[in-house]
């Protein structure tokens, strides 16, 4: 447990916590490009997500490139960016990079979280004389909160995990104090510079989980009783083994 | 374009690594969540307990994970096993809940009429259960075939062979043809290898073939079994 210990030790030396290269600075980056990235991806792939959940229209390409993209490595896209991108635009690459990865699990929640919806009650609303807009605003988009919110949740966990990985092209979040503790063979930094990697994901995945469970509406939450009187053919938005929530990605 | 040709031994050497590198924990992962994933099935408890788990190892980012393993375990920092152990944490992570979930989806009536003819428990899970569970399970195992090939290139950072190389060295070097080489044969390998488990999937049950859909990714595949998996599962 000694190594621990040094762990521990440079994680807890006020040294490391001031001035250029500390620890709340490399914390801080790492949010700053994981909420920029998660920023850029969601307004691509919620609005994209929605209308093809409330369409129908290109669902099989978007499953499609959802599959393809868990192949890409993105430590080597990463990479790839960095070095087409040039110098100059490398914090640019990095969050396109970011955002790339986030986008699939992001869009698979959104058109998800639409299609898990009973149908009959969208005849019910369009019935009652709804248009299709009201439709999306008021049923869809509510109903189809808790699964936008796991994928989002599963981006989060993806894009923290692969900022680790911009230590290698830029001095900066707490990927560096590894990449770093590589080169000068420092394994009480790379070991400490882990444990707060791991916190941080921990904790990240801990507050993206209730807001998967509390920031839905409701009547959705009321909806998680199972009824089984009306056992649709299709599952309940808040239903348990839908597919966004059984569906964790890893690519990082 | 001379640069491909003056290394391809290398890009062959390293894909004969990648793909030793990633079948172990590939097949490790398969083999420990099945016990694992029963154990999840069968007790509430336990599920609750396992799922969890899992889910929280799974968090954890693989460069760290690779970092705070031999200080835990006590392999050598550069060791390939510290690679290997965390590709199966993260293979056994999704497949015992792949487990758990196609365990659940089989048809209750089936079991009790295997159990109604005169089946044991323990020969009725390798007969019945498990083979019919067989579709869920494959769409899991191709989920953890296709990311461990390419979460296996970032043990490159801490200096395993493996196609990441093409990756570190390229970047240093400033070699983007190495980099996009890279990228290239890691996404080729985890198709093929994905094409391979849906084959070998074919020829294992081939009662699925009557009514397999069309050909898609593990993705859709995990997708639409889901979708398909009765209301117990939950």
């Amino acid at each position: 447990m000694n190594l621990f210990a040094d762990a521990f030790a440079w994680i807890l030396n006020p040294g490391n916590w001031e001035g250029r290269n500390s620890i709340p600075q490399f914390i801080g980056e790492h949010l700053w490009y994981t909420a920029l990235a998660m920023i850029l991806a969601s307004a691509i792939a919620i609005p994209l997500g929605w209308y093809i959940g409330h369409t129908g229209r290109g669902r099989d390409i978007a499953v499609a490139t959802t599959g393809a993209a868990r192949a890409l490595p993105s430590f080597g896209l990463l990479f790839l960016f960095v070095m087409i991108g040039g110098v100059a635009n490398r914090d640019s690459s990095v969050v396109i990079v970011l955002a790339l990865l986030a986008i699939p699990p992001i869009l698979a929640g959104a058109y998800a979280g639409f299609e898990a919806i009973d149908r009959r009650v969208i005849d019910a609303a369009r019935s009652m004389g709804m248009t299709e807009r009201q439709i999306v605003a008021r049923i869809e988009i509510p109903l189809g909160l808790p699964l936008l919110w796991g994928g989002l949740r599963n981006a989060v966990l993806q894009v923290v995990a692969t900022v680790v990985l911009v230590g290698f092209v830029r001095n900066a979040t707490l990927g560096y104090p590894i990449v770093q503790g590589i080169q000068i063979n420092r394994f009480d930094q790379m070991l400490g510079a882990s444990i707060l990697i791991i916190v941080l994901a921990l904790l990240l995945d801990a507050i993206f989980a209730l807001l998967e469970r509390y920031a839905t509406p409701a009547g959705v939450r009321v909806g998680r009783t199972r009824d089984h009187r009306t056992s649709s053919t299709r599952r309940r938005a808040a239903g348990g083994a839908t597919p966004a929530s059984t569906e964790k990605e890893k690519s990082v | 374009m001379t640069w491909l040709l003056d290394n391809v031994e290398l890009i062959g050497r390293l894909t004969g690594e990648h793909l030793r590198l990633s079948a172990i924990p590939i097949v490790l992962g398969f083999v420990l969540s099945i016990p694992l994933g029963w154990v999840a099935y069968r007790y509430r408890l336990t599920r609750g307990l396992i799922l969890t788990l899992v889910g929280l190892l799974y968090t954890i980012p693989s460069l760290a994970l690779f970092v705070l393993l031999p200080a835990i375990i006590g392999t050598p920092f550069l060791s390939e096993a510290n690679v290997v152990i965390a590709l199966t944490i993260y293979a056994v992570a999704i497949m015992s809940r792949s487990v758990a979930d196609a365990l659940g989806s089989v048809d209750p009536d089936v079991k009790q009429a295997a159990t109604a003819i005169g089946y044991s428990s323990f020969r009725r899970f390798w007969a019945v259960d498990f083979p019919l569970a067989g579709p869920v399970v494959l769409a899991g195992l191709r989920v953890v075939a296709v990311s461990t090939v390419s979460l296996l290139t970032i043990g490159a950072a801490i200096g395993i062979d493996t196609l990441g190389y093409l990756f570190t060295n390229g970047y240093q070097r400033g070699i983007i043809v190495s980099v996009l080489t890279g990228v290239v044969v890691t996404v080729v390998i985890a198709l093929v290898l994905d094409r391979v488990l849906v084959v070998i999937g074919r020829a294992l049950m081939p009662w699925t073939r009557a009514s397999s859909r069309s050909e898609r990714s593990g993705v859709t595949r995990a997708f639409t079994t889901a979708r398909k998996m009765p209301e117990a599962v939950s």
